[in-house]
């Protein structure tokens, strides 16, 4: 799993590329943190539209970042998801608790 | 009487997460023969995933143990796919099956036997403590028009 991240105006775009699972998580975790942790964002933007495969473990990365981003008084957006990955996070009902570029 | 598979496949490996990959790439791989769609196929690889991750993480949590992998063809274009462990075990599988329940802490997300439950015809989950546990998972692949 690769982990790019590119901070502007106090918002922070996270892009991820690779298989997002339990193997992947952890290093994916970490890395968001640390970035996290450095920008303090007001906006938090992961960019899924590298994820090439999702599991459950995505979720728990998700729900992470969402939990962090409401203790700092900002927001989560998912932006480019792709189908797969689409689908576990439907499964969880994750679209209704953050928003999606998706239309 | 058990009914006879047209076509199976066994594979066996240590409970390392490296292997996640591995298994779901073998049951697609193996699943192709039934011509399913990217939908489909996604689908069988996210269950694999989320069995697989279940025996690395929950039944094998201190030490490495044996995790078996058989798919299997029936009759009516019917994919079965049984993961086995022999491992600590699941106290409660009406609990463990519960969305959101987890004894994994932060970094799981208590979802692995919803999604299996939702991207599977059928789950059904065996385990006694000690012992170990046995997930097999059906998916009838559609046979589309147009198509062998």
């Amino acid at each position: 799993m690769e982990v790019r991240t590119s901070a502007n105006d106090r918002a922070l775009t996270v892009t991820l590329r690779g298989e997002l699972d339990h193997h992947a998580a952890r290093e994916t975790v970490t890395a968001l943190e640390r970035a996290l942790d450095a920008a303090l964002p007001r906006k938090l933007i992961l960019d899924f539209g590298g994820v090439t495969f999702m599991d459950s473990s995505g979720i728990a990365v998700v729900m992470r970042a969402f939990r962090r981003m409401t203790a700092l008084g900002g927001s989560l957006e998912l932006c480019n998801v792709p189908p797969q990955a689409g689908r576990v996070f439907d499964a969880a009902g994750i679209f209704s608790r953050i928003p999606t570029g998706r239309t | 009487m058990k009914v006879r598979p047209n076509n199976y496949i066994a594979v066996e490996f240590m409970s390392r997460s490296a292997n996640e990959g591995f298994a779901r790439t073998a049951v697609a791989a193996f699943a192709a023969q039934l011509d399913p769609t990217l939908d489909e196929l996604g689908d069988i690889r996210t269950a694999v995933s989320e069995a697989v991750t279940n025996a690395i993480v929950h039944a094998y949590p201190d030490s490495l143990g044996k995790i078996s992998l058989r798919a299997s063809v029936f009759d009516g274009n019917v994919l079965e796919i049984v993961v086995r462990d022999w491992g600590r075990g699941i106290e409660n599988v009406e609990k463990a099956r519960e969305p959101l329940y987890t004894t994994g802490g932060e970094d799981r997300s208590g979802m692995g036997f919803t999604i299996m439950e939702s991207f599977m015809d059928s789950l059904c989950v065996r385990s006694r403590l000690g012992k170990g546990t046995v997930v097999t998972m059906k998916r009838r692949i559609a046979q589309r028009a147009g198509r062998k």
